[in-house]
């Protein structure tokens, strides 16, 4: 709401005004300090720069969907580029003007008879470079725990049901690799242009929670 | 890749250990047996890296399948399913 103050200031302001928290109204956590603490050492001890160390933190913050969902779109429109994403997907991202950084990921592919889903029960390992951060479900210790037990019925929590004719492939990424799904194209889009078809191509999808949108569904 | 002493088809069973500390092999899928998928490289031991050492030599990585059935009593699902995990080469045996 506007607030116009050409109108006398004769009444107080106590009540009206929803409040937001600020960052520091938070309780400053250990691991917080330990954070701030780690930071500032680097710094002082010439490791790397403040501002290289900013530079860093806006280089993750610039990673978001859009850019795996740029790569699966190519491996739709090009068998000979799905080979290689699946071969080497850090070559097959340099390609298309993506840098994904020195840790490796591997791209698994949906295809009719397997579906695949990514979870880290050990912490939150996640293909960062390619789609962003991952959100909070996938942190979370219910999805940790419940993916690799019993991924069907989580899967049926995200909305997708996988048929019983069709192997339901987990992947704990628990160790130095990240994974990317590659989730089918789906139908009714012969003929879609790659940018077309990355509109198709969510977050979710690639995590494997969902396949990937319906032309329908946009 | 192909840097370790498995490779694609082998059965191999983890390692029923438990030992203290930074350890990244899931608790649930100890002393399973499963069938390796390939070899994803060698990387230094996180086991070390976490105490702040330099986790030399690099352990051979690899990705091995597992049926759900057998990792979890009770699986609800069809027998096909699996679960991948990645596991480092010292905490594999061959499986029969």
């Amino acid at each position: 709401m506007s607030h116009d103050h050409t109108h006398d200031h004769d009444h107080d302001h106590d009540d009206a005004h929803p409040y937001q928290p600020d960052i520091e109204d938070f309780p400053f956590s250990e691991r917080m300090v330990m954070t701030q603490a780690v930071a500032e050492l680097i710094i002082e001890k010439g490791i790397c720069s403040a501002d290289e160390l900013r530079a860093q933190i806006e280089l993750m913050d610039s990673r978001e969907p859009g850019l795996g969902a740029k790569l699966v779109a190519k491996t739709w429109v090009d068998p000979d580029y799905k080979a290689r994403v699946l071969e080497d997907v850090a070559a097959a991202a340099a390609e298309i003007g993506i840098d994904i950084g020195e840790i490796p990921i591997k791209a698994i592919e949906n295809t009719d008879d397997v579906h695949n889903v990514v979870v880290c029960t050990l912490c939150s390992c996640y293909p960062r470079m390619l789609i962003g951060l991952p959100p909070d479900w996938y942190k979370s210790r219910a999805y940790r725990s419940r993916t690799v037990k019993e991924p069907r019925k989580v899967l049926e929590e995200f909305g997708t049901h996988i048929a019983d004719d069709v192997e339901v492939r987990v992947h704990d990424s628990t160790a130095d690799l990240r994974y990317i799904v590659l989730p089918a194209r789906p139908k009714g889009t012969e003929g879609w242009d790659e940018a077309k078809l990355a509109e198709l191509i969510t977050r979710d999808s690639m995590v494997g929670v969902t396949p990937a949108k319906s032309p329908e569904d946009i | 890749m192909s840097a370790g002493r498995y490779h694609p088809g082998d059965r191999v069973r983890v390692r029923e250990a438990f030992p203290p500390g930074h350890v990244r092999t899931p608790y649930f899928v100890r002393g399973c047996a499963g069938e390796v998928q390939e070899c994803a490289g060698a990387y230094p031991n996180p086991e070390e890296l976490a105490y702040g050492r330099d986790g030399k030599p690099d352990i051979p990585l690899y990705r091995v399948s597992f049926l759900q059935s057998e990792v979890w009593h009770g699986y609800d699902g069809p027998g096909a399913d699996t679960i991948v995990i990645d596991i480092y080469e010292h905490w594999l045996e061959p499986a029969q």
